[in-house]
């Protein structure tokens, strides 16, 4: 077994003159929570676009499972293990919840080349989809069409998806946004046993999710990481406060 | 029993029982304009899966449409010539042998489109129509100057061509059997629509960005959409040279890619039903109001533009409402 399921080196890339991402290496390790924080803009949905192949890095590497993936598409990485959940949800909306998952299921075990057998009849590829549907809760509104969901239940929805391929490694952008208190609760507490399963790099802004659960914390400010190290580390630096957690702790 | 199901039922029950209607009163020319509709439902069912899942608006389906007149006319015009279609390195003979024809017309548009999609695939919106579009002209020009085959004129063929056990000559046989190609292809998207790839291609138009975070290609997806869509068009364009029994450019004409398209749209972009709901629209607007004034055009331009505000889902979606969701 490797040490780091997930890391990159020396990631960079610039929008014109600025610098999203500039020179970025992190790492993911198995069974924990690795948090990045940051102000808005300040990169993180770039770095995370990086790592899943949705954004070419002008320099730098990104490695899953000790093999490089950066040349990789993102349905290759994908299939490599990279389980993505999205800062704002990218699903079918004209589709039902289970169709949704079902897509997740398919893509996970192989090919979607089959043009006569209905996807929903699929056995195995059903009970992968309900039993991810069943996980965050969301069994009761399999028919339900994706668009016709609450914010919430499509934050869940995401996180399901995830679920269904069984990734080496997630990697979720701000799962919590707009969830609510007791939203946000719930995830927490589910986050917190996924970690067993597979190793976590989780963009988000709410903090007390994150001190829940993150066992690192990287403080991302202008495209660079200022600080990396445990909950309390990060809590105390003096940097940190400074530039990120100044007004809010 | 959805509203849908029995819109699409009350639509087949016309196929059937409009031509038995007209075989009993002796009228052979609405058997004509019957097999006329079927057959560009067909067409229009295959631009359907490209269009109405994969979200692929191609204004270039003339481009297989015609591949299939000139796969029926080339071969039809070497067997009632006994030309032979080359001789070096091989002997191939023409043939008046209807599942022959398909054959080459299905192999010719499977594989042009391929070759046109990887080309056109790359992009987007406004530039894969004009692209789409660019290649049917390309092909227009090339069969005007094919002087080999009739050029500007196109070519007669003077006999239909013989599909075993039939008498294709027969109006109603003929019309029988490009009937039940028509059921075929459209139990064929019905299953492909409900199969892990139609899943797939919906979800690409809608969210490519989801497909490729799941390990899917959405660009790989929608080319296996547009070739599948291809080779059905193209076969409806062997039909239809064979109804005519004349093949000519126009059947390569952005016009007639426009026609196709219309079709859909005034149909329901997406309902299994809808190019058949079109193209019987269409086939029926072009017979009256036709036999009325020669400016129907208007006519079916002011219902298009109707649909196009007023009714997203077509004809099928005014008649029958949203889709349903499948359990
Ligand atoms: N495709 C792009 N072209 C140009 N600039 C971009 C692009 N994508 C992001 N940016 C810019 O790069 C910076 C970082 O954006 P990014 O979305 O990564 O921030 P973020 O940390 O995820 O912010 P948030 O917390 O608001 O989600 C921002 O200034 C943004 O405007
Ligand atoms: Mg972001």
């Amino acid at each position: 077994m490797t040490e780091t399921i997930l890391a990159t080196y020396g990631i960079t890339k610039s929008f014109g003159a600025l610098k999203a991402s500039n020179d970025i290496s992190i790492d993911l390790r198995p069974g924990e929570i690795h948090a990045i924080i940051g102000p808005n803009g300040a990169g993180k949905s770039t770095l995370i676009g990086q790592i899943c192949g949705s954004l070419a890095p002008d320099a730098g590497r990104v490695e899953l499972m000790g093999q490089d993936v950066t040349t990789l598409s993102t349905d290759q990485r994908a299939r490599a293990g990279l389980g993505r959940t999205f800062q704002i949800s990218a699903l079918a909306m004209e589709d039902t919840v289970l169709e949704n998952a079902t897509l997740g299921a398919m893509g996970a075990s192989g090919r979607p080349w089959r043009f006569w057998s209905a996807a929903l009849g699929d056995r195995s590829l059903r009970a992968r989809a309900e039993a991810a549907l069943e996980r965050v809760g969301l069994a009761d509104h399999k028919t339900k069409r994706c668009a016709d969901l609450s914010h919430g239940q499509r934050r869940q929805l995401e996180v399901a998806v995830a679920l269904t391929l069984e990734p080496k490694a997630f990697v979720m952008d701000e799962p919590m946004a707009g969830l609510g208190a007791e939203g946000s609760k719930n995830l927490t507490g589910f986050l917190d046993s996924l970690r067993q399963e597979a190793p976590i790099l989780l963009v988000e802004h709410d903090m007390d999710a994150v001190f829940a659960l993150a066992d690192r914390i990287s403080v991302l400010v202008y495209g660079e990481v200022i600080a990396t190290g445990s909950v309390d580390q990060i809590r105390s630096d003096p940097r940190v406060r400074e530039a990120y957690l100044g007004e809010s702790a | 029993m959805s509203r849908e199901t029995l819109f699409n039922a009350a639509l087949l029950l016309g196929l059937i029982a409009v031509p038995a209607w007209a075989v009993m009163t002796d009228e052979p020319f609405t058997i004509t304009l019957a097999t006329r509709a079927v057959i560009l439902a067909l067409a229009a069912a295959g631009l359907n899966i490209a269009l109405g899942i994969g979200g692929l608006v191609s204004l270039g389906h003339a481009v297989f449409f015609g591949i299939g007149g000139y796969a029926m006319g080339i071969l039809a015009h070497h067997a009632q010539s006994y030309t032979p279609l080359m001789e070096w390195p091989f002997l191939i003979e023409g043939t008046k042998f209807m599942p022959l024809i398909w054959l080459l017309a299905i192999v010719v548009s499977a594989l042009v489109a391929l070759v046109i999609g990887i080309l056109s695939l790359r992009t987007t919106g406004a530039y894969f129509i004009m692209i789409t579009l660019a290649f049917g002209q390309m092909f227009y020009y090339f069969a005007i100057s094919w002087s080999t085959y009739g050029g500007e004129d196109g070519m007669s063929i003077y006999v239909r061509n013989d599909f075993p056990g039939l008498n294709t000559l027969a109006p109603i046989q003929f019309y029988g059997l490009c009937l039940a190609i028509l059921v075929v292809v459209l139990v064929f998207s019905a299953r492909l629509r409900r199969s892990p790839f139609g899943l797939a291609l919906n979800a690409a138009r809608q969210v490519p960005a989801r497909v490729e975070a799941v390990g899917m290609d959405p660009m790989r997806l929608k080319l296996v959409a547009f070739v599948i869509s291809g080779v059905i068009t193209g076969l409806a364009g062997a039909l239809f040279a064979d109804l005519n029994r004349f093949v000519s450019p126009t059947m390569f004409s952005w016009q007639f890619s426009g026609e196709i398209m219309i079709l859909v749209i005034l149909g329901g972009v997406g309902r299994l039903f809808g190019p058949v709901a079109g193209a019987v629209t269409f086939v029926a607007l072009e017979h009256f109001l036709g036999g009325i004034t020669e400016f129907w055009h208007i006519f079916l331009g002011l219902i298009l533009l109707a649909v196009v505000l007023f009714a997203r889902g077509g004809i099928t979606g005014l008649v029958a409402g949203k889709e349903a969701t499948h359990d």
